[in-house]
């Protein structure tokens, strides 16, 4: 498994190749749209974090000694971010996700969606996932 | 004939980039812009004459308490109040509802009725829900039709004897809806009920006269028509304000003091506990002479002609849907694109340099009646033009094409 700080590098060299606001914006549409992120059974009421504007579910089960997170949007570019964070944080140890950062978006000219005033549900979500870490590391010590 | 090119350099903001791109200023609901004429008498106050009001025996106090005071004559003349104390200024047109809603609370008992509409703000409705829990008295709420105007039919079947206070905004924010507030006013008065009227949404296109309307209470702030954030007013008739008991205590509000006993202050400085906001007060006069310069006439004949330009236009692109079809509407328009969320759409109108507002613009009784998450809401102010009309079609059908 590649670790998260080498992760985010592929990513900040992905979006390096987008000319313009566009073509990034094109990407995460298009990775919001094709990417089945959660099971139909995981999209509770339990797992809503309620922003003001979007809707985002997030549901973690540990395997083996990693953290499996899936999540889903009713925006789809908020469904594209989540995608990318998934790839970042998703089956990584609870020690690694509570030592990983999130500096990467601000590289990849998507920090406007993780500032408190988007109310999209994504501060949250970052939120839960580092949250999710911490329940799981103390379960697994 | 509004002259839009002299009023455009009017607004020093309007010449600015976002995202690289010219500004194209289209959230007027939420708040509106600021005119130079108004910002040269913020900077004013704060250069020539900043001062504590109404006690200062001293020069700066006393053309401070001047102005303030001009202004409130300006507010009184502008909404054809017939007393200049039947203005109290106050924060916003939220803190002039819970004024009313708190002096509500000695005057309602157990069985009472207080009526609210379906189109509310629903920050507006919970004053109301906090009374009548610590009342006992009852919430009615007039429904709303598919158009978006209120059913008329079933609000003479809420009225009654038990009925004390109707509260209706005058515009809805979310939709743009001009509700019949002649009527509903009259009617109110035959049960007996005193009427309340959210302003905030109509101000800015239309100059409410409040003797002709006979209304009991309007509200509403200075941020929707060119002034600045955190001052608004509460007009109300002089034997309702005097039947209310004083909101808030604190200085300004007292005639005298003992520990045994205070007694308060007349109208309107019952109401005006502490240090008012002094330069708001002043701006907010600035902002009325600035808009009626121009003249409320023009200013909606003017924005009806944006309207109707972007309705024709928006309804132009396949899967688009506007809520809130009355015939009687400000320039406001609600819409979504079918099977695309409201908040993608802004998102990527933000990138084009185009600002509206996304969400459920703090009516979610609304959003829930049209089972919806939210909507886009381009709002058009007389200093907005044909061309960003333009622009947020082209941005609109260039969102649908990213995102479909």
């Amino acid at each position: 498994m590649q670790s998260i700080k080498d992760i985010q590098a592929d990513i900040i060299d992905e979006f390096s190749m987008f000319e313009d606001w566009e073509e990034r914006y094109q990407y995460m549409i298009d990775l919001g749209k094709t990417l089945p992120l959660i099971s139909q059974e995981f999209k509770t009421e339990e797992n809503i974090i309620k922003g003001c504007q979007s809707k985002v579910w997030v549901h973690a089960e540990i395997e083996n000694t990693n953290i499996v997170f899936t999540a889903d949007s009713d925006a789809i570019i908020t469904k594209g971010i989540i995608a990318i964070l998934i790839r970042v944080f998703s089956n990584q140890s609870p020690a690694a996700i509570l030592e990983a950062n999130t500096d990467f978006i601000d590289q990849i000219g998507l920090k406007e969606h993780l500032s408190a005033t988007r109310a999209n549900g994504l501060v949250s979500m970052i939120k839960q996932i580092k949250m999710y870490a911490i329940a799981y590391q103390a379960q697994l010590n | 004939m509004l002259d839009i090119k002299k009023i455009r350099q009017d607004f020093p903001i309007l010449n600015r980039e976002v995202n690289g791109k010219p500004l194209v200023y289209l959230d007027n609901a939420a708040t509106s812009q600021t005119p130079q004429q108004v910002i040269d008498v913020i900077v004013d106050y704060y250069s020539n004459y900043n001062a504590n009001i109404h006690r200062g025996v001293h020069s700066l106090s006393q053309e401070a308490t001047d102005k303030y005071e001009e202004a409130r004559l300006k507010i009184q003349h502008h909404f054809n109040a017939k007393h200049a104390y039947e203005i109290i200024l106050t924060s916003g047109t939220t803190e002039s509802i819970n004024l009313v809603a708190h002096g509500f609370g000695s005057l309602l008992e157990k069985g009472d009725e207080i009526i609210v509409s379906a189109l509310e703000h629903h920050s507006n409705i919970v004053p109301w829900q906090m009374l009548c829990e610590k009342t006992g008295a009852t919430l009615k709420v007039i429904p709303m039709t598919q158009e978006g105007e209120l059913d008329m039919s079933t609000y003479a079947d809420l009225l009654s004897a038990k009925t004390k206070l109707v509260f209706v905004n005058h515009i809805s924010n979310a939709l743009g809806t001009i509700n019949p507030i002649e009527s509903i006013i009259e009617q109110a008065h035959k049960a007996g009920a005193a009427v309340l009227l959210d302003g905030a949404q109509a101000c800015p296109h239309i100059k409410p006269d409040v003797q002709a309307l006979d209304v009991d209470f309007y509200v509403t702030s200075a941020h929707k028509i060119c002034g600045p954030t955190g001052v608004g007013m509460l007009y109300g008739k002089q034997e309702w304000l005097e039947k209310l008991p004083p909101y808030q205590g604190g200085g300004e509000m007292i005639a005298t003091v003992s520990f045994e006993k205070t007694t308060y202050a007349g109208l309107p400085h019952k109401f005006e506990a502490g240090t008012p906001n002094i330069c708001g007060g002043i701006a907010f006069g600035a902002a009325l002479d600035y808009m009626n310069a121009i003249g409320f006439d023009t200013i909606a004949a003017y924005e009806n002609e944006l309207l109707d330009y972007a309705t024709q236009e928006l309804l132009k692109i396949e899967g688009l849907k506007i809520y809130g079809t009355s015939k009687n509407k400000t320039s406001v328009i609600s819409f979504n694109l079918e099977g695309i969320h409201p908040y993608d759409v802004g998102t990527l109108l933000d990138k084009m340099g185009i600002a509206v507002r996304t969400g459920h613009h703090c009516a979610q009784p609304i959003m829930a009646f049209y089972n919806i998450p939210g909507t886009i809401r381009a709002s058009f102010a007389f200093y907005n033009t044909k061309a960003e009309v333009e622009a947020l079609i082209t941005g609109v059908k260039k969102a649908k094409m990213m995102l479909s």
